[in-house]
């Protein structure tokens, strides 16, 4: 579950995905269904989403009817220019031209602004919707199951948070409501063409069709150039990436030159496919240009051909080069809206599949609560198994007294953690029932076990923030006094004063703070919490000798008093148990004293014994 | 972004200046289309002329139509061709880089980092190159070019659209000094969230452990927060700023009617119609000039983000490797296999602190030495710095008598069988993990692969696996346990046969029982090959020829396992904590 080696797992989509979304756009599974969850999601937004869908649809109204005007201002202004090439002075009414112009002026404001509290809108929708999904998001990771990140990576998840979201948000404000408009600007476009000439509108339709028609089929031819980049990409990634971790081993044996010819070969590829793909990205806004253009040409010389047999006015050509260009603009922002839309599902889809993953049971129902726990552990015939086909503790049962010391050992991989798994209610279990003074942790909530327990992990998790905020963590009500006898009672009260800032320097700031002090001060996050069960696990990172003598100490120290489950890795720890769970292949297979072990002679003892046979 | 385009070579700059003509070319036919436009609208408002001559200037504007598109197609080739060469240069000039690099450098980048710049880094940069290639450049000549056409024909005309540009321009500063620094805070908000989460994941048992849910999500909440209020602020500069060009742009182009409207009513018979072209064509100027500044802000907004690409990736390239190359091959035969330290003390970058210190030894061939002592004693920095994985701060290490800084690299890594604790295999095969790399002498035959597999105890599962020795590994090795990466690890240096075999904690993977008869084999098959053996149980380096022992960085004890027991205090606390009273009797 490595985060660092799962990040890069995933195929990379982004940056290349596909020129401006009409390239090789992700397929989501389910368009419908997921796009009627991603509705039912933004429910909240709806009517704010109406409006700007209503003032996108205004927009395009005033769009529409601003080349009639546009004709009229023409038309006036053609009267100075008479075909008999005589110009009488005075021939434009400059009156109507002035008036028009303004009036034209308020319709191109009105458009702009109605366009502006559009996008405003539509803005603050799409990033207040991200917002919500980023919580719910890592509300739900506090919700789920240990059992789900078995089989998710970190990666996966980070992946959804960030990039997924990220697609959402830019692509929603990209798809839904320039499509509402382009269907408003699509059909008034045609009405409007039709209304003023016939013959013009059919010329426009059909110049712009046919246009599209052409960058649909290089569009089309293009897509395979997409497919073989994206594999490209992944595989040079899968390549660096392993070259990069088994740095060590490549050098040692001298694979640097096959693991170069090897990179060479695909990095030729992606040059390959990479060009051809990013020239066809290049060509399609040539081609919109191209479309527009020729749209224009064609209603110039149809135009100019009938205002000459004086079927139509000169204005009216200005008004057709406006609608033609209006027509293409609706024409490629189908083809866009439709391919961004389905970028935008598909990460939705990933997004909605997380939110609905199964979650832990709610547990507000259960009243029973455990409190002035003495310490007691029963384990009564626990079977247990990370998956359902597989069971690795069968039918365990153990008595702990309150206050005694249990050492969990085992060869490495032999599953120890599980116990601790199990204690804190990490898992469920299949069968048979964990008692803390005799109450089933099943009973109470959750919460309330891990109440009862302080946990020192041989990961040392310290999370961006003061040393202060780190000891104390989610803890109420910790005077400063409490955190310093905390520091000192772990030796590191001494060295934090040293810091530049004390116990307020930040984790990310001391860099001289060793992997060893920071297991120091996870201790002393026990040492604060104070819960009368303790879990240890005794495995120290790399620490110099000196740190490691003061962590055992601390460890030490922090067992008295408390029932204490230690995964055990010092022989004076097993030596001084109560009792020892000897783990293998998952299951506890023994349990006992060491004496009474050693006296069995099964797997502890050939465990303990086996260190000392020789290899002569 | 500068340093990083110093590594186009010239024929690329070449490329682009051709890229440069055909631009020019493509702006020509672009302005050129409208001229015919004007010039049908004289035919039409003045008397006189023929349809034929308005088809002959219509398939002039077609031609100018297809003529923009050719040369864009051209422009596209270039720039693509470009693009993705650079790239191609880019990700060749990192992984060779990387390779060269020793673990210093691979430790402060962190590998992570280093995938991360070879890749989508590297897809950055190619992608704003390639637009900045079509953009860039075409946008300054249309505007310019565009204002020089209309200046020649009317002040004010010129005025109109000078004093929109002007506009234009303040909107760009204002977006500049208010906007763009948003966009770059952008990216670090977005890390901050993206940690936050991931501090959440790995830490999940904790965060479980101390109820501490609500934390959590309080930390996420603020960067979340904050995340959210600066997009909704470049996303409301944007819906603000777009519908604000738009209208500007269609102002411009009513001044350019009424100014038009204005010249004409004031103007005498031929010159009226001429002017009635220009207002045409100039509308058309005007809003090429408008699509090209509009282009130039998205790129503005482009711009951050590979700006921090291209630093990262020139990071990588200007590093130094701090492992050179020396000039040895060859060495005297007699002396193969033979290590010694001599004076050798080591602190890693940037430590305070030794993590060795004056440590002296030397082993002759054929012999096995092991290294014990505590977690953090310096027993791994120790047999790294044989390799060159490192290199030493004060003293020598030698192999074969000679200064292992002397070695040519591969002359050096060829004589070593180097197993690391965390064992590492490669997608391909069994065989192709056996066989990795070069070995010295060219590569052995099927035969050897096999009996190193057996040697190292990885037969039977082998020849269980579909395929036996031509059975796929994944990705990661992870369709093998990890005993039995560990295994085939083993069998790879075997293969090898090397002079030095390094075993860096390479035994704990395996269970006791495949351990002892591993090294068994091991000691039976391979005789005459030195052993570095780093390890954590006694029992796997009791029998060796010289046992050194380990203490805070330095020789604690040198000798035999029952020497030490007598005269060594740190082997014999070790000993104690992992075998019992009798074992420990003499």
């Amino acid at each position: 579950m490595s985060d660092g080696e799962q990040r890069h797992k995933r195929n990379p989509r982004g940056p290349m995905g596909g020129p401006m979304g009409m390239g090789a756009a992700e397929k989501p599974k389910e368009f419908k269904k997921t796009g009627k969850k991603l509705i039912q999601y933004s429910r909240v937004f709806v009517p704010s989403i109406i409006m700007a869908f209503a003032m996108a649809i205004g927009a395009a109204v005033l769009q529409i009817l601003s080349p009639e005007l546009l004709r009229n201002i023409t038309n006036e202004i053609a009267k100075g220019v008479s075909p008999d090439g005589v110009n009488f002075f005075g021939a434009i009414d400059m009156s109507f031209v002035t008036t028009t112009a303004a009036i034209l002026i308020c319709f191109y404001a009105g458009f702009s602004a109605l366009t502006f509290v559009q996008n405003w809108i539509m803005a603050t929708v799409t990033q207040k919707m991200s917002k919500q999904m980023r919580s719910d998001i890592s509300q739900k990771i506090n919700r789920l199951p240990f059992s789900y990140f078995n089989k998710t990576s970190y990666g996966d998840v980070l992946s959804r948070v960030t990039n997924d979201v990220d697609t959402i948000g830019t692509t929603l404000n990209q798809s839904v409501s320039p499509l509402v408009g382009a269907v408003a600007l699509f059909a008034g476009c045609l009405i409007m063409m039709f209304y003023t000439n016939w013959a013009m509108a059919l010329t426009s339709v059909g110049a712009s069709v046919l246009g599209f028609m052409l960058a649909a089929v290089i569009v089309l031819r293009s897509q395979k150039f997409f497919a073989a980049q994206q594999k490209d990409l992944g595989n040079i990634n899968g390549h660096v990436e392993e070259t990069y971790a088994g740095h060590n081993i490549v050098k040692i044996y001298n694979g640097s030159k096959g693991s170069k010819k090897a990179f060479e070969e695909i990095n030729g590829r992606l040059y390959d496919s990479g060009w051809k793909s990013m020239f066809f990205t290049g060509l399609i806004m040539p081609l919109m240009m191209f479309i527009s253009n020729f749209g224009y040409v064609a209603v110039c010389i149809v135009g100019a051909v009938l205002t000459m047999n004086g079927e139509i006015d000169y204005g009216a050509i200005v008004a057709f080069m406006l609608y033609v260009g209006f027509f293409s603009r609706s024409l490629s922002q189908f083809a866009q809206g439709a391919s961004i839309l389905q970028r935008t599902i598909a990460a939705s889809e990933r997004v909605f599949e997380f939110l609905e993953e199964t979650e832990l049971e709610d547990e507000s129902g259960k009243a029973r609560r455990l409190a002035d726990v003495r310490g007691s552990v029963e384990f009564r015939n626990v079977r247990f198994g990370y998956t359902s086909d597989k069971v690795v503790i069968n039918d365990f049962s153990a008595k702990v007294k309150a206050g005694q010391k249990i050492a969990i050992v085992g060869p490495t991989g032999a599953g120890k953690t599980t116990v601790v798994n199990l204690l804190m209610r990490f898992y469920e279990l299949d069968a048979g029932e964990i008692l803390l003074d005799g109450v089933p942790t099943s009973d109470v909530p959750r919460e309330n076990v891990h109440e009862q327990f302080c946990m020192v992990l041989q990961d040392t998790w310290m999370f961006n923030g003061t040393i202060k905020e780190n000891i104390i963590y989610s803890k109420q009500n910790v005077s400063d006094a409490e955190v310093v006898a905390a520091c000192k009672a772990v030796g590191m009260d001494h060295f934090i004063q040293t810091l530049p800032d004390g116990y307020n320097t930040m984790m990310t700031d001391a860099s001289s703070i060793s992997e060893g002090q920071k297991q120091l001060l996870t201790i002393a996050r026990a040492i604060i919490k104070d819960s009368p069960l303790l879990i240890l696990d005794e495995a120290t990172s790399s620490v110099d000798t000196r740190t490691e003598r003061m962590v055992q100490r601390a460890m030490d120290a922090l067992t008295v008093g408390r029932t204490s489950f230690i995964i055990a890795h010092r022989l004076s720890t097993i030596k001084n148990a109560d009792v020892i769970l000897v783990m293998r292949d998952g299951d506890v297979v023994e349990s006992g004293t060491h004496a009474k072990l050693l006296e069995q002679r099964g797997f502890y003892a050939e465990l303990y014994n086996s260190q000392f046979e020789t290899a002569a | 972004m500068t340093n990083i385009l110093r590594h186009l070579n010239s024929k690329d700059w070449a490329l682009i200046g051709v890229c440069l003509v055909f631009i020019v070319i493509q702006v020509w036919f672009d302005l050129k289309l409208p001229e015919y436009m004007g010039t049908i609208t004289r035919l039409v408002t003045t008397d006189g002329h023929s349809i034929e001559d308005v088809w002959q200037n219509g398939q002039y504007m077609l031609l100018c139509a297809f003529g923009s598109l050719a040369t864009a197609v051209v422009v596209s080739y270039i720039a693509s061709r470009i693009g993705a060469s650079f790239a191609q240069r880019l990700r060749r000039m990192q992984f060779d880089k990387v390779d060269s690099f020793s673990m210093t450098e691979i430790n402060r980048f962190s590998t992570a980092s280093l995938i991360t710049r070879s890749t989508n880094d590297v897809t950055q940069v190619q992608m704003l190159l390639m637009i900045g290639l079509q953009i860039i450049i075409k946008a300054p000549i249309i505007t310019v070019w565009a204002i020089l056409k209309i200046s020649g024909r009317g002040f004010e005309w010129t005025l109109a659209t000078v004093v929109a540009m002007i506009i234009i321009a303040l909107v760009f500063v204002v977006v500049i000094i208010l906007v763009i620094p948003k966009f770059r805070m952008m990216q670090t908000l977005t890390d901050n969230l993206n940690d936050v989460t991931r501090e959440n994941l790995t830490g999940l048992p904790v965060v479980r452990a101390y109820n501490a849910e609500d934390y959590q999500e309080a930390k996420f909440e603020k960067a979340n927060r904050d995340l959210t209020d600066t997009q909704l602020y470049t996303a409301h500069a944007m819906a603000t700023m777009m519908p604000f060009i738009l209208l500007l742009t269609n102002v411009l182009m009513l001044a350019i009617y009424w100014i038009g409207a204005i010249l004409i009513s004031g103007a005498s018979a031929p010159e009226s119609s001429a002017l009635f072209a220009d207002t045409i064509v100039f509308v058309s100027y005007a809003m090429q000039v408008m699509m090209a500044v509009l282009m130039i802000m998205m790129l503005f907004v482009m711009l951050p983000r590979a700006q921090v690409s291209a630093r990262r990736i020139s990071e990588v390239i200007d590093t130094e490797p701090s492992i050179k190359d020396g000039p040895v091959t060859k060495t005297d035969p007699a002396r193969e296999g033979e290590i010694e330290f001599r004076n050798v003390s080591f602190k890693y970058p940037g430590a305070a602190d030794y993590t060795l210190q004056d440590i002296s030894f030397s082993v002759n061939k054929g012999e096995t030495v092991a290294f014990i002592g505590s977690t953090g004693s310096g027993k791994s920095t120790l047999v790294n710095l044989v390799p060159r994985f490192y290199d030493t701060t004060e003293g020598t290490v030698l192999v074969g008598g000679v200064d292992v800084r002397e070695y040519r690299l591969d002359s050096l890594y060829g004589r070593i069988g180097y197993i690391p604790q965390k064992s590492v295999l490669f997608s391909g095969t069994v065989s192709s993990n056996v066989a990795f790399g070069e070995r010295e002498g060219g590569p052995a035959g099927e035969d050897d692969i096999r009996s190193a597999v057996r040697i190292a105890q990885g037969k039977d599962f082998v020849e269980e696996m579909d395929g036996a020795y031509e059975a796929e590994i994944v990705r990661g090795g992870t369709n093998v346990s990890g005993g039995q990466k560990q295994r085939l690890s083993i069998a790879r240096a075997i293969y090898k046969n090397p002079e030095i075999y390094i075993f860096d904690d390479s035994f704990s993977a395996l269970d006791y029982k495949t351990d002892r008869v591993l090294r068994t084999a091991l000691k039976k098959e391979t005789g005459g090959v030195t052993s570095m053996i780093v390890a954590q149980r006694i029992g796997t380096i009791m029998d060796a020829d010289k046992i050194i022992v380990l203490d805070e960085g330095r020789v604690a004890g040198v000798g035999k396992h029952k020497e030490l027991l007598r005269t060594c205090k740190v082997y014999k606390e070790i000993a104690a904590s992992q075998l019992s009273e009798e074992e420990l009797a003499i």
